[in-house]
C-alpha cells in the first residue's frame, strides 16, 4: 500500500516536470516548483461558561468517515484522555487524522482564542474542535465532524456547541477526581466506571444543589451551549 | 372567462404538485440522555398548518396523554385524520439511553412538515419534541438535535406512583429500575401551563426519602436529549 502510494506520487511528479519543461524556453533549471495549493483557516473559540475553564483546544482535521466520537458509542482512549485530563495530544494519532493544532493554553470562562490551521488540498475534509470542561469528571464540548470542504475562501461559519459526557468516569464530583482548579485532583484514569458511551452531558449537580460530597459549587454548573466556534477560511 | 379560470387553476395545481412532490425519508432517532427512557415514538408528516405541539401554546388533550403517560394513539389518529402520515412506535417500545432506532422509512406523500414526540421517563410530563420542521426538498442527510419540553399539564412533583393517565399526578415508572420511593414531593412553583422548554428535573441522592423519587446523579439532563437524522431520498 505504501509502495503503490509512493509510486503514484513519483509518476505525478514526473508529469508535472515534463509539462514544466514544455512550457519553458532556455534556462529551464530556474523554474520554481509550483506552489502547493494552501487552505488556510482561522478557528476562533469562546468559552461561554460561568466557571468552567477549557483545556487547550484541539483543532483536528480528519476524514469524514472517522469522527473523533459518536454519540451512543464508547469513547476512544484518546478522547477519554482529553475528557478526563484535558490532554488532547493523543487525538493526533487517531485513524484518519490529517492534522492537529493545539491551542496555547487554558481558556478561562469568557475568554477566546484564535487558532490558525493550514491544510493541503488532500487534508481538507472534516474538522473537529474539542476541549475539556476542566472542573468536571469527564465533560467535553466540541464541534464534531464538521464538513469544511464546501467552505469557500473568504467565507465563515459560526456555531455553538453542546456538552458531552465521555461516559468513561463516574460523575462523582468527589474530592480528588477533578483535575481543574475547583479540585486539583486526578486526570486520566484508565478505569471506566460509568455508562461507557458518549452522550449529552446531564450537567453537574454541585454541593449547593444537594450532592453533599461534591467539590463543585453553583458556579460550576453549566447549560448548553458551552462554546462558540467560528471557522473562517482566509485562503 | 370561465375556461381561462379553469386553465389557470390547472396551472396552479400543476405547480403545487411539483413543490409538494412526495419525499421518501429514512429517519433515525437516538436517545442522547444519561438515564432517561423514551416511550413509544411518534413521527408524523403533516401539512404546514398542523402541529403536534407548539411552545407557548396549551397542550391538546392528545398531547397531554402522550406527555403524561406515553400514549401516542390520539396524537397519531389526529395526524392521519387530517391526511398526514405517521410512523408509530418504530423502536418497538422504550428507547433506552444511548440507544437508537434506524432505517425508519416514511413516505411523506404530499405532506411538507415533520414532527416527532415521545415522553421522557421517569418524569411527570416531559417529552422530546420536534415541531413542524419543514422537510427539505433537496436530497441529503439532515441532522437535528431535539430538546425536552414540559407539557405544562402536570406539576413536576417527581413522585413515582404509577400515575400515567392524563390528569393523574405522579410519574408512571422508572424503567431503569433506578427510581426511589417515599419522596415527599417537589414543590413545583411554575405557573406556566403552556408547552415550554423543560426546566429539568431536580432529584436527590436519597432513594428512600427526600423530596424526589428521582436520582439527581442519574435522571437529570441538559438539552439536547435526542438527535434525529433524516435522509431525504
Amino acid at each position: 500500500m505504501a509502495y503503490s502510494t509512493f509510486k503514484y506520487g513519483a509518476t505525478a511528479f514526473a508529469v508535472v516536470a515534463s509539462l514544466t519543461l514544455v512550457g519553458c524556453s532556455d534556462d529551464d533549471d530556474q523554474t520554481p516548483a509550483p506552489e502547493p495549493e494552501s487552505f488556510d483557516y482561522v478557528v476562533t473559540v469562546t468559552n461561554l461558561t460561568a466557571n468552567q475553564p477549557f483545556s487547550p483546544v484541539a483543532v483536528v482535521a480528519h476524514q469524514a468517515d472517522t469522527p473523533l466520537w459518536t454519540a451512543g458509542m464508547p469513547a476512544s482512549v484518546a478522547l477519554e484522555t482529553l475528557a478526563e485530563s484535558g490532554d488532547g495530544s493523543g487525538l493526533a494519532t487517531e485513524t484518519g487524522v490529517a492534522a492537529l493544532v493545539s491551542g496555547s493554553g487554558i481558556i478561562a470562562p469568557g475568554m477566546s482564542e484564535t487558532i490558525n490551521l493550514s491544510l493541503t488540498a488532500a487534508q481538507v475534509s472534516n474538522l473537529s474542535v474539542v476541549t475539556m470542561l476542566v472542573n468536571t469528571n469527564d465533560a467535553f464540548t466540541g464541534l464534531g465532524n464538521y464538513d469544511i470542504s464546501a467552505l469557500a475562501a473568504g467565507s465563515m461559519v459560526k456555531m455553538r456547541t453542546i456538552t458531552y459526557d465521555a461516559g468513561t468516569e463516574n460523575n462523582s464530583e468527589a474530592k480528588g477526581t477533578i483535575p481543574g482548579p475547583a479540585d486539583g485532583g486526578e486526570g486520566f484514569n484508565a478505569a471506566r466506571d460509568d455508562v461507557n458511551r458518549v452522550h449529552s452531558h446531564p450537567g453537574v449537580i454541585s454541593a449547593d444543589d444537594g450532592l453533599s460530597d461534591s467539590v463543585l459549587g453553583a458556579s460550576h454548573r453549566f447549560d448548553n451551549p458551552t462554546m462558540s466556534v467560528t471557522i473562517a477560511r482566509s485562503e | 372567462m370561465k375556461l381561462k379560470t379553469l386553465a389557470s387553476a390547472l396551472i396552479v395545481s400543476g405547480i403545487m404538485s411539483q413543490t409538494v412532490a412526495a419525499a421518501e425519508l429514512e429517519i433515525s432517532v437516538q436517545n442522547l440522555t444519561h438515564g432517561n427512557q423514551f416511550t413509544p415514538i411518534l413521527i408524523a408528516a403533516h401539512d404546514g398548518d398542523s402541529h403536534l405541539f407548539q411552545a407557548g401554546e396549551m397542550a391538546t388533550p392528545a398531547l397531554q396523554k402522550m406527555a403524561e403517560g406515553g400514549d401516542i394513539a390520539d396524537l397519531a389518529a389526529a395526524v392521519t385524520g387530517a391526511g398526514g402520515v405517521t410512523s408509530e412506535n418504530p423502536a418497538g417500545g422504550l428507547l433506552f439511553p444511548g440507544a437508537h432506532v434506524d432505517s425508519i422509512m416514511l413516505d411523506t406523500l404530499t405532506m411538507t412538515h415533520l414532527s416527532v414526540t415521545a415522553m421522557l421517563l421517569p418524569t411527570n410530563d416531559a417529552f422530546v419534541g420536534l415541531d413542524a420542521w419543514e422537510i427539505p426538498t433537496e436530497a441529503g442527510t439532515y441532522t437535528l438535535n431535539l430538546n425536552a419540553y414540559d407539557a405544562g399539564t402536570e406539576a413536576n412533583d417527581e413522585i413515582i406512583n404509577g400515575g400515567g393517565a392524563a390528569g393523574t399526578p405522579g410519574i408512571p415508572a422508572a424503567p431503569g429500575m433506578d427510581g426511589g420511593a417515599n419522596g415527599t414531593g417537589v414543590m413545583d412553583g411554575s405557573s406556566n401551563d403552556k408547552v415550554h422548554i423543560h426546566p429539568g428535573v431536580l432529584g436527590d441522592t436519597d432513594p428512600n426519602g427526600g423530596a424526589s423519587d428521582l436520582d439527581s446523579r442519574i435522571h437529570r439532563w441538559l438539552n439536547p436529549v435526542a438527535r434525529i437524522t433524516v435522509v431525504v431520498k
